[in-house]
């Protein structure tokens, strides 16, 4: 028995090594800086002071901006994935199926820094501006606004929503519907009260791997917002990398864990509630 | 000779030609690519200097890491240097002098060689983050042939710390064909109320405090490098009024104007002749009321992974006819006499590079405590987070 006892610590080591060096170290460093004061040249010096917490207003906009384009980002993700998921899941046959499921990994081969380098050439002046300038539907500024952010998000994060919910739906028992037709139920309600419900776990893993990471992004609107849509993540990099002020930087760094924190949690009571009633349908 | 010289075609030839008459390429280069063979190794015997001096240190090692600018080195001139030792160039580009600094400070850079500008070379020495320099290993550094404005800031309590590279000005670039009925601008007041006005959404600033905020400070006729804090809260006061009507925060302002999305934009000297080179129509201005003067330095940093490369490479493009291919492809002046004896008279005389005496007077050198001034950084992160 204790053999065993210690097999298992020696398992679990290397994780919980890995764990506490990179998590849990880092995070109370960044814990113990919040409270420091910046370096005369930059940097931290010791000190016990709340005035990096006080002025955590300053970046008000960037949290407010993240706020919005994060959870906003999901939902379109969402909106466009669940469709996608259902084709590949259920109305394709096996050959099509994993060619089209490599289809949707393809992009990953490449650096997200280059596909969002291809996205200001289509969305700048000389991109689908031009070609709607050209149809004479109006020249719109698409780069450098939150829409070309929102492009580049829900561009860069839709995979990471589609196989979430493909795994849930590829895995439903077919013969639920078959009986939900017997029973006489129309195809629409048959996708709302046996489809839909039994891909929520599907759906709510997607959106939990697609909001936690937005909340953090910072490349796609440094790159696709010229400056202008900034998130948190941007005016964390802006103060470790440009104003060296890593007190503060710790200070924004300590909020921004919290308000993921809080958001996450609400958003797991949430879920569980509503699909909690539904745990004796499940056959997973 | 080689090859590849029986293979050009016409088109590539005078596709080269054109390049060559242009001035984007030596006339070395298009000697060699357009297969006038011959000649080439002619000249190539006849620039002794290009040679030997590095390969004679013996192995420096594969690789040499150099932190720099955009738009600001010949890849040409890199890849002769690898050919030559062996040490492929890794080029970062940055954006402002603060994020170098931030990634010294942090550790670990990596990098053999830096290009400081000169208000910073002083921070760097106080936060122990720069080696001295031993000048006998940069052979081709020769103190006296520089003007001593543009090289004393490399030299700190009398120890030589950098090297000067280039120097330039801070301007603005504007696309002259957008102007329509409007006089061109000649002076910060006008590109800040343009901006809110005729320009709106088309102007870009640097993602650089010195500059960005120095010339906001200009607007007020206030001095380039001021850290009074009813200054800055001018500064701040026109910059958050003008963020909504900017095109961009980007340091690598090249692409959007030539793009046409961005119609005006900080400049500096190089960015603003290699427009000019491409696109006669956008014009390099200095305001009226001044702005910044600046010099470059090469430096390595403290613990400096391939030292010896570090000096290859510095020494290698301070070789007079290295440094002048270089000035061809990015446009900055050099303070180096002996380059300036080579480059052809209609650089020498380019009004981008060498503007009127009277601009030239009105501008600052940037001050070394805007590096450090807690409230400068600030701003620059509040008016970028707004």
């Amino acid at each position: 028995m204790q053999r065993q006892a210690l097999r298992t610590w020696l398992f679990l080591a290397p994780a919980g090594a890995w764990f506490l060096c990179m998590l849990v170290l880092p995070l109370i460093v960044v814990f113990v800086y919040s409270f420091g004061e910046r370096g005369a040249a930059g940097g931290y010096a010791p000190a016990f002071t709340f005035d990096n917490f006080l002025n955590l207003g300053s970046r008000w906009a960037a949290f407010k901006n993240t706020l919005i384009l994060a959870p906003l980002g999901t939902l379109i993700c969402l909106l466009i994935a669940y469709p996608l998921a259902y084709f590949l899941a259920l109305k394709t046959s096996p050959r099509w199926r994993t060619v089209l499921l490599i289809l949707v990994i393809v992009p990953f081969w490449t650096s997200i820094l280059i596909r969002s380098y291809a996205w200001i050439y289509l969305l700048g002046g000389q991109g689908i501006p031009a070609l709607l300038n050209a149809l004479g539907l109006g020249n719109p500024r698409l780069i450098n606004t939150p829409f070309a952010v929102l492009v580049g998000i829900v561009y860069g994060y839709l995979p990471l929503m589609v196989f979430p919910i493909y795994v849930a739906l590829e895995r439903l028992d077919k013969r639920l519907l078959e009986a939900s037709s017997d029973l006489g139920s129309p195809p629409w309600r048959s996708f709302l009260q046996v489809t839909l419900p039994l891909s929520m776990p599907g759906v709510a893993t997607g959106c939990m791997l697609v909001f936690i990471l937005l909340m953090g992004e910072f490349l796609i609107p440094a790159m696709l917002g010229g400056g202008k849509v900034f998130f948190i993540g941007n005016a964390l990099v802006d103060l470790f990398l440009q104003s060296r002020n890593w007190p503060f930087g710790s200070a924004v760094a300590v909020a921004l864990v919290l308000v993921m924190l809080i958001t996450v949690l609400a958003y797991m009571r949430f879920t569980r509630r509503w699909a909690g009633g539904r745990d004796d349908v499940s056959l997973m | 000779m080689t090859d590849r010289n029986d293979f050009i075609s016409r088109e590539k030839f005078m596709a080269e030609l054109y390049r060559y008459k242009k001035g984007s390429v030596t006339r070395r280069h298009f000697l060699g690519v357009t297969g006038l063979g011959v000649a080439t190794s002619v000249l190539g015997a006849a620039m002794p200097g290009l040679r030997s001096a590095a390969r004679a240190q013996g192995s420096i090692g594969d690789r040499v890491v150099v932190a720099s600018w955009p738009n600001y080195h010949d890849p040409a001139n890199f890849e002769a240097f690898t050919a030559e030792t062996g040490a492929a160039v890794d080029l970062n580009v940055f954006g402002s002098n603060e994020e170098m600094l931030a990634k010294l400070q942090a550790g670990g850079s990596g990098w053999d060689v830096f290009v400081p500008t000169n208000y910073t070379i002083s921070t760097y020495v106080e936060e122990d983050l720069i080696e001295p320099l031993d000048l006998s290993k940069l052979p081709n550094y020769d103190p006296a042939s520089f003007d001593a404005r543009f090289a004393e800031a490399g030299t700190v309590n009398g120890v030589v710390y950098a090297v000067p590279r280039n120097w330039g000005t801070t301007g603005f670039v504007v696309n002259t064909s957008m102007l329509g009925d409007l006089p061109k601008p000649t002076t910060w007041k006008e590109f800040w109320d343009m901006t809110k006005a005729e320009f709106s959404g088309r102007t870009m600033v640097h993602d650089y405090q010195l500059t960005t905020i120095g010339n906001a400070l200009k607007y007020f006729g206030y001095s380039f490098n001021s850290i009074d804090p009813k200054e800055l809260a001018d500064a701040e006061r026109l910059l958050l009024e003008v963020k909504p009507h900017l095109f961009g925060i980007n340091s690598d302002y090249q692409p959007s104007m030539r793009s046409g999305d961005a119609w005006m934009s900080i400049a500096w000297t190089g960015d603003g002749l290699q427009l000019h080179r491409d696109m006669p129509e956008i014009d390099y201005v200095l305001g009226k009321e001044g702005g910044e003067l600046w010099s470059d330095f090469f430096a390595i940093p403290k613990g400096a992974p391939h030292r010896d490369a570090a000096y290859a490479l510095i020494n290698y493009l301070l070789t007079p006819e290295v440094n002048a291919k270089e000035v061809m492809f990015h446009g900055y002046p050099v303070a180096d006499a002996r380059v300036n004896a080579i480059l052809p008279p209609e650089m020498l005389n380019d009004p981008i590079m060498y503007p009127a005496q009277e601009l030239l007077d009105a501008l600052e050198f940037g001050a070394a405590v805007t590096l450090t001034d807690p409230n400068r950084a600030e701003l620059m992160a509040r008016f970028k987070s707004a």
